[in-house]
């Protein structure tokens, strides 16, 4: 008997990805401006769509406030270009340790808040983040601040390549933070987390500390989302209170994507990532109508098929294509 | 003195935030369903109460007589419709579902009111105020008080004096048991939301007298109602009451320090009793 | 005999994902006790869940009065007149012992029992009215959830191991008041692990082993070899 953790569906898959990476990476080459900057935008959600995915699909932290980590990652970005003088790139590093450093005191407060209300606590530090912000008058205030033109040019001379750089940022991020996922639920830790997820009695009394597992989920989640957040108002080169903690923006579309896609599954938020943005091409025009599609949408989802559609193409196919399962080959031959 | 005046004002707007925790109060009692559309829900209340107004020419306090009822069937169609299908052991279903109707309502108010500031006219009753001592009242805030307590106090003679009540706290308890006594749970349910909402329709109208409204309002009274709810102690109405005081000293003592400063005073608050007393101040149930 | 009151053909009853019931048949006719008998694990709760509505079935499976009840949710059941004595007695504890006692009566059936006549039958629980109904001691909840049924006039009974968990002169004090209840013409099931008692008051015995009967017969004929053999599989 021998236990395997792949199939061959996920040995394909993983060909297909590294094939489609590599088209990636050389998309400065062959694609236009304006699909460059979508894919990286695209890139971007599908970050932060991974890790509230992490977060909530695994660790039962459902949060409704994950802005306030996009808003405080893009306002230490320009406080840490701005005052401290440190090169783009390294300030949205900078910016993941101190979106990890802030989470911390945030969990020792909201984790004493369970289920629903553990969600709308995360929403309060999120208004508290965005009004806190408004009243730093040397990052702009409640109107908001430009990041100078000299750290912009810094990055890298000629537009082209800058677009080309934030591009492979979004991109490198996009697969560190999906890389980073998955590694982490094939671990111990994973599986733990995934005990905790199905069976939380269970789970304690197996002697998994699920107070500090779901901890370490928060902040790590919480640092990855602070340096795509940083990416972002990189990328947007203004930052507002409003732009950098809006809930529809950074919260609304993600859990969106992550229902449609399929929640705790690592295929869903790609698969929701694509559908949104899909979407969006041929809806955006209908602003608020868009919303209320996406809004009946997802909850016709989550009444009818609440594993979202990788949920219900898995179930049909029993496919897994990162892998994260085990499977029990017998050598014994069935008797007929 | 001027404190005085500072935490009579803050008790006083405690009472309109304690009427937009009371429907979020009772439906977490009841099925442990926390509503993320509860915030909309009143500002949802506030249009209808404005499309009455405008359209019949009534003043915003009677249109209650339309409001009320209207929001009960709301609600109660709502619960057996949409919301009894949420609830089970998963805690997503319920939530993100009322998180899709909270941007499916603010979408289609903005849809139908656009994003323009409104405000119903009460005439008299706002302006008009009344002396206490050295204190200036206003009516209209004296008059959100006394609602909120009568409300309150109706809330808790239906619980805790009838048979509905009855039927509620055994449902809350044990849903399979309380359907042996012959109560048809979806049913139960549905008559709780409904009373929820129609509390939610007076909120929503008191507001709308006060102050300027628009779609995006939503979030930030679901959020006041959830701080006075978790201030006061969970599964407690007067606990309620006084989380949504507490709430508005708060905010009320904040504004005066700086303007800028009220909502987050308020925050401060709540993270404050958070950090202290995580079970709130008078506790009932556990979260 | 004429026509079952209650007729249960050919049951299936799952537990979760587990088969609890196995083509299971059984007949109780008005006015009769029913002693239900077998050893944990054996399906006798979900027999009780199953006719009480707690669990859904197939609708023919159980015919109440000629009539199908088999899909029928809780409290439409309960509606019929089939109270349901719960295993562990299972009192709302936000409710006082009198509101426990008047929400059983909610239905409003026309019957003998009421406030005062429960009161009558269990003294102490009138002195405790008004006290959390789960701050009393176990043989009075247990008092408690019996009155609870009977407070909504049954025709059908269900009682699911009252005895569990509780002391001998409990236990006796109870069944002592069962003729009480059942005299006044309500026809009962008894589940009990405590095997004497439930053939002292019942007229017939079902023994349940591993979801399947296997003994049927008359309480006063039933040899104590027999339900040995039948309890444990023995065959």
């Amino acid at each position: 008997m021998r236990v395997i953790r792949t199939s061959k569906a996920a040995k394909i898959s993983i060909m297909l990805a590294t094939l489609v990476l590599l088209v990636l990476i050389l998309a400065p080459w062959w694609a236009g401006r304006a699909d460059i900057r979508l894919m990286g935008e695209l890139f971007l959600y599908l970050a932060l769509a991974s890790l509230w995915n992490l977060m909530a699909g695994y660790a039962g932290l459902v949060s409704v406030g994950q802005q306030a980590y996009v808003g405080f990652g893009g306002y230490m970005l320009f406080a840490l270009t701005i005052f401290a003088g440190f090169p783009p790139v390294v300030a949205i590093v900078g910016a993941g340790a101190l979106g990890a450093l802030v989470s911390v005191p945030v969990a020792l407060l909201i984790f004493r808040l369970r289920g629903a209300y553990f969600a709308i606590g995360t929403w309060v530090i999120a208004e508290v983040f965005r009004l806190s912000f408004a009243q730093v008058s040397a990052l702009g205030g409640g109107s908001g601040s430009s990041l100078p033109v000299k750290i912009v040019r810094s990055m890298a001379d000629g537009r082209s390549e800058r677009e080309a750089l934030s591009y492979w940022l979004a991109l490198g991020i996009a697969f560190c933070v999906i890389a980073a996922v998955y590694m982490f639920l094939r671990s111990r830790q994973g599986l733990a987390l995934t005990a905790i997820r199905d069976n939380e009695l269970a789970a304690s009394s197996l002697g998994i500390d699920i107070w500090r597992t779901k901890f370490v989920v928060y902040v790590v989640a919480s640092a990855l989302t602070a340096m795509v957040g940083a990416l972002i108002f990189l990328q947007k080169l203004r930052i507002s209170p409003d732009a950098a903690f809006s809930v529809n923006d950074w919260t609304a579309f993600v859990i969106f994507i992550v229902v449609i896609g399929g929640i705790g599954t690592i295929e869903g938020p790609i698969i929701g990532t694509l559908i949104f943005f899909a979407l969006r091409e041929t809806l955006a025009d209908l602003g608020t109508v868009y919303l209320m599609v996406l809004g009946v949408v997802a909850i016709l989802i989550m009444l009818r098929a609440p594993k979202g559609l990788w949920g219900l193409v898995r179930a049909r196919f029993d496919l897994e294509l990162f892998p994260l399962g085990y499977r029990v080959i017998s050598d014994k031959v069935k008797k007929e | 003195m001027d404190w005085v005046n500072v935490i009579v004002q803050g008790t006083l707007l405690g009472g309109l935030y304690a009427l937009f925790a009371a429907g979020l109060s009772l439906i977490f009692g009841v099925m442990r369903l926390v509503n993320i559309a509860h915030g909309d829900l009143i500002i949802f209340a506030a249009y209808l109460g404005l499309t009455v107004v405008m359209t019949t020419g009534l003043h915003p306090i009677l249109a209650l007589v339309f409001v009320i009822p209207a929001m009960a069937l709301i609600g109660y169609a709502l619960q057996v419709g949409i919301l009894n299908h949420t609830l089970g052991d998963d805690l997503l279903p319920p939530l993100l579902v009322t998180f899709g109707l909270s941007v499916i309502i603010q979408n289609s108010l903005l849809e139908i009111y656009t994003a323009d500031p409104q405000k119903m006219d009460a005439g008299v009753l706002e302006t008009a105020s009344f002396s206490l001592g050295d204190l200036q009242l206003g009516v209209l805030p004296v008059l959100t008080f006394g609602i909120a307590v009568v409300v309150i106090a109706s809330l808790q003679w239906l619980f805790y004096r009838t048979a509905l009540g009855r039927a509620f706290r055994a449902v809350s308890d044990d849903q399979d048991i309380a359907q042996l006594m012959g109560l048809n749970r979806r049913h139960i349910f549905g008559l709780a939301m409904a009373l929820a909402l129609a509390v939610t329709g007076i909120a929503g109208i008191l507001l709308g007298i006060r102050t300027s409204f628009d779609p995006s309002v939503g979030g930030g009274r679901l959020i006041f109602g959830f701080e006075a709810v978790i201030i006061g102690g969970l599964g407690n109405l007067w606990g309620t009451l006084a989380g949504g005081v507490i709430l508005g000293v708060a905010q009320t003592i904040g504004a005066k320090i700086d303007p800028g400063w009220q909502i987050l005073a308020g925050h401060v608050a709540f993270l404050l009793v958070l950090a202290i007393r995580p079970q709130g101040l008078f506790p009932r149930i556990s979260g | 005999m004429a026509d079952p009151l209650l007729q249960i053909s050919k049951l299936d009853a799952y537990y979760n994902d587990f088969q609890a019931l196995y083509q299971l048949d059984m007949s109780l006719g008005e006015g009769e006790v029913l002693a239900i008998i077998g050893s944990n694990g054996a399906g006798k709760t979900t027999l009780m869940r199953s006719i009480s509505g707690l669990i859904s079935n197939n609708s023919s499976q159980m015919r109440y009065r000629g009539n199908p009840i088999g899909a029928l949710r809780a409290d439409q059941v309960a509606a019929l007149g089939i109270a349901l004595v719960p295993e562990g007695r299972q009192l709302f504890p936000s409710l006082s012992v009198e509101e426990n006692l008047l929400i059983g009566g909610r239905l409003g059936r026309k019957g003998p029992w009421s406030l005062r006549t429960v009161f009558n039958l269990f003294p102490i629980l009138e002195e405790r009215r008004r006290l959390p109904s789960t701050s009393l001691s176990g043989g009075q909840q247990q008092m408690v959830a019996i009155g609870r049924a009977l407070m909504s006039n049954p025709d059908l009974i269900l009682f699911d191991e009252i005895s569990l968990g509780l002391a001998p002169v409990i236990i006796k004090s109870i069944y002592d008041a069962l003729p009480n209840i059942v005299g006044e013409g309500i026809s009962a099931m008894i589940v009990e692990q405590d095997i004497s008692k439930a053939i002292s008051v019942s007229n017939r015995v079902y023994c349940l082993q591993e979801g399947r009967i296997s003994l049927e017969g008359s309480s006063k004929s039933i040899s104590r070899e027999e339900i040995s053999h039948a309890y444990f599989g023995i065959t």
